[in-house]
């Protein structure tokens, strides 16, 4: 998901600068609101039953009341979670790198990775855990780690291509060697788009971590509490776990964004 | 030396160019085999542990079947009961039923996709309102409810129509598709230049003349990749719902079945996974060759 | 009728944190029909807002303008004029012909005029050749040249250009000013061109007028006397009379104003 938010440039001349960020703050907030009172006031009065849909007030307290378990759950998907970015990104980074420098590696890989982008990672859950036991976390941090591999791969990679020719000719006029054009122009270069694919692949990292997890493997974490839950009726508490589940997402995805705006602070082209 | 020779080199040269990414992509795939073969000779039975950690896997057939024991196997019947039909055969008609619950999803989210596009481009209070939901959406597991709309089925009834789980499954789908399709579509209505949108303007053009002649043609670009990323996260969705859901029929409740078989028959599951691949490289594929039918809004301006 | 009636108009843009730039300070003009009236001047002098403003892309914050007597929104409503930018502005999946129908297409002309239309308006601009090619298939002053077809398509009696020529190379340039000379002796429409070469203002202006920034205001009106559209030609721009036009424009632009008359022009401020 090489998608960022959609934003327009907005010219001062025709949009009120404060009243348009006003806009932007309230707006999504105001809806937010609007939909979680719509949602409560209808689970109340048309009687749906927890099992369809509990009310948020219902899924609140029940987050709040067994939030123990529901933070022992986070700490396991988290953790798979947050190893899987780390190898992923990590082994993603150093292969764009080989790619960029050795052509036949790139030469080699890119069916693999094309069709990896496309195909379901998540299936190999089932025989990672043979491969790997499933009485351990292992196949669930590869299943992350494969799945964050893949945008932060393409997007370095992309990065690393992007340099300007300006730039290079001034390396060039300058007669620097390979290594310090690489250092000066092409790494900084390729930053803001590095942090792109870490970005996206903060929250795949969590969706994978997770739903690893309904395809079997030890109980503890999230997404089999879900299930679990579910199993025995107890919806409210298996919607507290989505909560749980939605709030590690916002984790991943805040702190990235975070280092990638702190990364960027300089850079005025951003992917 | 004559001129003949370089521009006979040259032509050579092109050709080998042309050939040479199928070259290299093919030896990239025979490469991952021999890395698979060549590890499952040398590595140690119960894999390389370090501390209590496995960081490479176990060797042993049942963990890792060669890759010749895979494809024997998708000739074999997929059960020793009489009558069972081969697995290739299984699993390509799993493969059809997970991919036709996969379009379903991907053209409802498709749809909804553009029309909130079209909304928040229409509407800027809109777009401040729904944008920061719409990647907020994406950037969370919501995926996690998919165990839990399962009992939607049981209750949604509205006089003949019955909700099926197979729906729930698309819906789920639908849901992991519309977010790219929404945010390249508002970014490709988006695009065209001042001076295309000042010569609608100048044509005294309404804003539904312009969206027609002007911001969706303008927005093919964007869409197209949207498309495909769309096409690939409803496979991914359908796979995972399958599995959350426990529908039968396709790859994904092929997977877990097939896995519980593994102890004594490791190449067995392997075949569903051939099967999810095989979808989402055809649902990529058909994305790409509809790509092809609207070239002519792909075509750059190349500005005086 | 005027073609085009500006008075007293006044542009304000707001800036952030409540800054204002005051892009035109309370301009008049008047475009006679079929007069090709040229305006000139620094960055920032608001000539192009000044177009706009005619063309009803930007509303005035005080002011009237009328184009044909009527407010510059019905003349736009009632398509009384044909527009041309800097950037061609072709659409780049539709064909030569298809961009020349476009406006057609908009509003209404049925599929057999406006082929016919299309036609016509590639002969006219010499491009017939190239009515199925897609515009990243041409060059640079083709693709300009569909956009004076375009402008041209609804047949206006007011056609008003922003810098068209300004993204060509000089011969290109040269060539086109000649066929824009041509076009508007056939078709007789006014034009309001904005330009900022004073060469290219006086070949092809009946009137110069030299605006100056900051606010931007009208400083001198310099009346070109080159002779009607149609007898000019590439000689022309080596005629002593197109140099002392030249030398006119430029010394109004520069402000430093000698107060000695050109041969063949005729000077005066307008009224403000």
């Amino acid at each position: 998901m090489s998608a960022t938010s959609g934003s327009r440039s907005a010219s001062p001349l025709t949009r009120g600068f404060s009243s348009g960020s006003l806009r932007a703050v309230t707006a999504p907030i105001l809806l937010g609101v609007v939909v979680l009172l719509l949602w409560q006031v209808a689970v109340v009065l048309l009687d749906i039953k927890p099992f369809v849909l509990p009310s948020p007030v219902n899924i609140g307290t029940q987050f709040a009341s067994s939030f123990d378990s529901v933070w022992a759950g986070t700490v396991v998907t988290g953790t798979n979670a947050f190893v899987g970015l780390l190898l992923g990104a990590v082994t993603g980074i150093l292969a764009a790198i080989a790619a960029a420098l050795v052509r036949v590696f790139d030469e080699l890989s890119v069916p693999i990775v094309t069709a990896a982008a496309v195909i379901p990672i998540v299936a190999l859950a089932p025989v990672l855990y043979t491969m790997f036991g499933a009485n351990v976390e292992t196949a669930r941090q590869l299943v992350a780690a494969l799945a964050v591999f893949i945008p932060v791969y393409l997007n370095t990679l992309k990065g690393l291509r992007q340099v300007r020719p300006v730039h290079r000719d001034l390396m060039r006029a300058y007669a620097a060697s390979p290594w310090q054009a690489t250092r000066t122009v092409t790494l900084p270069g390729a930053m803001p788009f590095l942090f792109t694919g870490l970005r996206i692949a903060s929250s795949l990292a969590v969706i994978s971590a997770l739903i690893a997890e309904y395809f079997g493997g030890p109980v503890g974490g999230l997404g089999k509490s879900i299930t679990s839950a579910a199993a025995s009726s107890n919806y409210p508490l298996a919607y507290a776990y989505v909560l749980g589940s939605i709030l590690l997402g916002l984790v991943f995805y805040a702190v990235t964004l975070a280092f990638e705006k702190l990364a960027s602070r300089h850079s005025s082209s951003t992917p | 030396m004559t001129a003949a020779v370089p521009s006979l080199s040259l032509r050579a040269k092109s050709t080998n160019a042309r050939v040479r990414p199928y070259v290299f992509g093919a030896l990239g795939l025979v490469l991952l085999a021999l890395v698979w073969e060549a590890y499952k000779a040398v590595g140690p039975a119960e894999g390389v542990m370090i501390g209590d950690i496995t960081v490479l896997p176990r060797t042993s057939d049942i963990a890792m079947p060669h890759l010749w024991t895979m494809w024997e196997r998708l000739g074999e019947p997929v059960t020793s009961a009489a009558g069972s039909p081969a697995l290739w055969f299984a699993v390509l008609q799993a493969a059809g039923f997970t991919l036709g619950i996969a379009a379903v999803g991907w053209l409802v989210g498709v749809s909804v996709g553009m029309l909130l596009a079209i909304v928040m481009q229409r509407f800027r209070t809109a777009e401040s309102a729904l944008l920061p939901w719409v990647v907020l959406s994406q950037t969370v597991p919501l995926i996690a409810i998919a165990p839990l709309v399962k009992r939607w089925g049981a209750q949604i009834e509205v006089g003949a129509f019955d909700w099926e789980d197979w729906m729930s499954v698309a819906l789920i789908a639908s849901y992991l598709a519309f977010f790219p399709v929404s945010i390249g579509a508002l970014r490709g209505l988006g695009s065209p230049d001042k001076a295309h949108l000042e010569l609608m303007h100048s044509y005294a053009a309404g804003w539904w003349s312009t969206l027609l002649r002007l911001r969706l043609p303008a927005s093919v670009p964007y869409l197209l990749p949207a498309l495909r990323l769309a096409a690939a996260n409803a496979v991914i969705g359908t796979v995972v719902a399958e599995v959350s859901i426990g529908l039968r029929g396709g790859v994904g409740r092929m997977m877990v079945e097939f896995a519980s078989a593994a102890s004594g028959d490791p190449a067995k599951p392997w075949a569903p996974i051939f099967g999810a691949v095989l979808v989402g490289l055809i649902a990529a594929g058909v994305v790409i060759v509809l790509g092809l039918f609207v070239g002519r809004y792909r075509r750059g301006e190349v500005s005086a | 009728m005027n073609a085009v009636e500006v008075t007293g108009v006044s542009k304000v843009f707001r800036v952030a944190k409540g800054a204002e730039v005051v892009a035109l300070d309370s301009v008049s003009l008047s475009v006679v029909p079929g007069e090709f009236v040229s305006l000139i001047g620094p960055s920032g002098c608001g000539k192009s807002t000044l177009l706009r403003l005619i063309a009803d892309l930007d509303q005035p914050t005080a002011g009237e303008v009328l184009v044909f007597g009527k407010s510059a929104r019905q003349a736009r409503i009632d398509q009384d004029y044909g527009i041309a930018f800097q950037q061609a502005g072709l659409l780049p999946w539709r064909t030569v012909t298809g961009n020349i129908e476009l406006p057609l297409e908009l509003h209404g002309v049925g599929k057999a005029a406006r082929r016919a239309r299309a036609q016509d308006l590639l002969a006219l601009v010499g491009l017939s050749d190239f009515a199925d090619r897609y515009p990243d298939q041409l060059s640079g002053g083709m693709q300009q040249r569909v956009a004076i077809a375009r402008s041209l398509a609804e047949s206006p009696e007011l056609l008003l250009m922003d810098e068209p020529f300004g993204a060509l190379d000089e011969m290109t340039r040269e060539r086109m000013q000649t066929e824009l000379v041509r076009i508007c002796a056939e078709t007789g429409a006014a034009v309001v061109f904005v330009t900022h070469s004073i060469p290219e203002a006086v070949y092809l202006s009946s009137r110069v007028v030299v605006m100056s920034p900051r606010p931007g205001r009208i400083q001198e009106v310099v009346t070109v006397g080159l002779g009607s559209a149609g007898t000019r030609d590439d000689a022309l721009r080596e005629d002593a009379a197109f140099f002392a036009s030249v030398k006119a424009v430029r010394e109004a632009l520069h402000g430093d104003a000698v107060h000695e008359k050109a041969p063949h022009s005729v000077r005066g401020v307008e009224t403000r």
